[in-house]
């Protein structure tokens, strides 16, 4: 190494490990699938805005779920919404992310005992990495909630760890 | 018009159509023989006395005595003068007449009404489920109404 950092020293070139290069880029441009459902969609847009500028995160909103990463499922996830919510996944292109923010997407949240229309927790139908507790959660604890699926991806391997 | 002027003239005009009523409630109400709810309706828009041309709300009712219902609140902008219809049914007969011929809101309400109570409004344009998807069973908002196990593979209860 001592050879080569020499000799790039002071060129714009670094040395680091393709793993770490592919999992720097994904964990900056996570770009967010815009789709809200319930109250908590309105925690998420104050998040987009300037007070809190989702965007410096690397987070764009996409209107297609095919050039999305991750999806947040900001709300109430009703019965009804979740095949959708299961077919927008799909059409989401790997490496993909779900965050699920609110107590609604989590466990159901107040609709947990007479709520017959509502999926008690989007992790039913679909993976979820992050899990964002609240009701509605404020745009701080969604960014932690980033934060930790940044975290998440960086210790991302190209590797598959053997059993 | 006061709520009695209003059931007089219901009275005078439809007789046993008019079932019961209460005036001396917050909101006066009438009851009406479900099967002239339409005819009883279109009177009380088109008569000049009364001209009810605004349908503020239309919701339905489970009384957990095997009875169902639909109440109707009416206003009129031309008179400033409000007042409510009652229409019942039976689980067995969940049959009343539609007034969304008469008052085009009524399209929606009826529709949830259906939705939620299964109550089957006749002669309805497009009677069909309005808030839950088109393969759900059942009516939700009934009293005896129990929460499926699964639904489309998805489990329901907490």
């Amino acid at each position: 190494m001592g050879l080569l950092d020499q000799r790039f020293e002071n060129g714009n070139v670094f040395v680091t490990s393709l793993e770490n290069l592919l999992n720097w880029a994904r964990l900056s441009s996570l770009y967010q699938m815009q789709f809200g459902l319930a109250c908590c969609a309105i925690e998420m847009m104050a998040a987009s805005a300037s007070d809190f500028d989702i965007m410096r995160f690397g987070i764009i909103p996409r209107a297609t779920p095919r050039q999305a990463d991750v999806m947040f499922v900001a709300g109430t996830v009703t019965l009804k919404m979740a095949s959708r919510i299961k077919r927008l996944y799909d059409q989401m292109a790997e490496p993909r992310y779900i965050i699920s923010m609110g107590s609604c997407a989590n466990c159901g949240g107040p609709y947990w005992e007479h709520g017959y229309h509502v999926l008690k927790g989007v992790d039913r139908v679909i993976p979820v990495d992050v899990f964002v507790p609240g009701c509605p959660p404020r745009p701080e604890a969604l960014l932690e909630g980033i934060i930790k699926l940044q975290e998440k991806v960086r210790k991302e391997s190209l590797v598959k760890k053997s059993a | 018009m006061t709520a009695e002027e209003i059931l007089n003239s219901l009275k005078a005009k439809f007789g046993d159509a008019v079932v019961e009523s209460k005036l001396d409630a917050p909101q006066p109400w009438i009851v009406i023989n479900p099967a002239r709810m339409k005819d009883i309706a279109l009177f009380l828009r088109d008569d000049p006395a009364t001209q009810f041309d605004y349908m503020m709300c239309l919701s339905g009712v489970d009384y957990n005595n095997g009875k169902l219902g639909i109440v109707y609140h009416l206003f009129s902008m031309v008179h400033r003068h409000k007042i409510v219809l009652k229409a019942f049914c039976t689980k067995e007969q969940p049959h009343i007449q539609s007034v969304s011929s008469v008052w085009a809101t009524a399209n929606w309400h009826e529709r949830e009404a259906f939705d939620m109570y299964g109550i089957v409004l006749d002669e309805h344009p497009d009677l069909r489920r309005i808030l839950l998807p088109y393969d759900w069973e059942g009516h939700p908002l009934r009293k005896d109404y129990k929460v499926p196990e699964f639904y489309n593979g998805m489990k329901v209860p907490y």
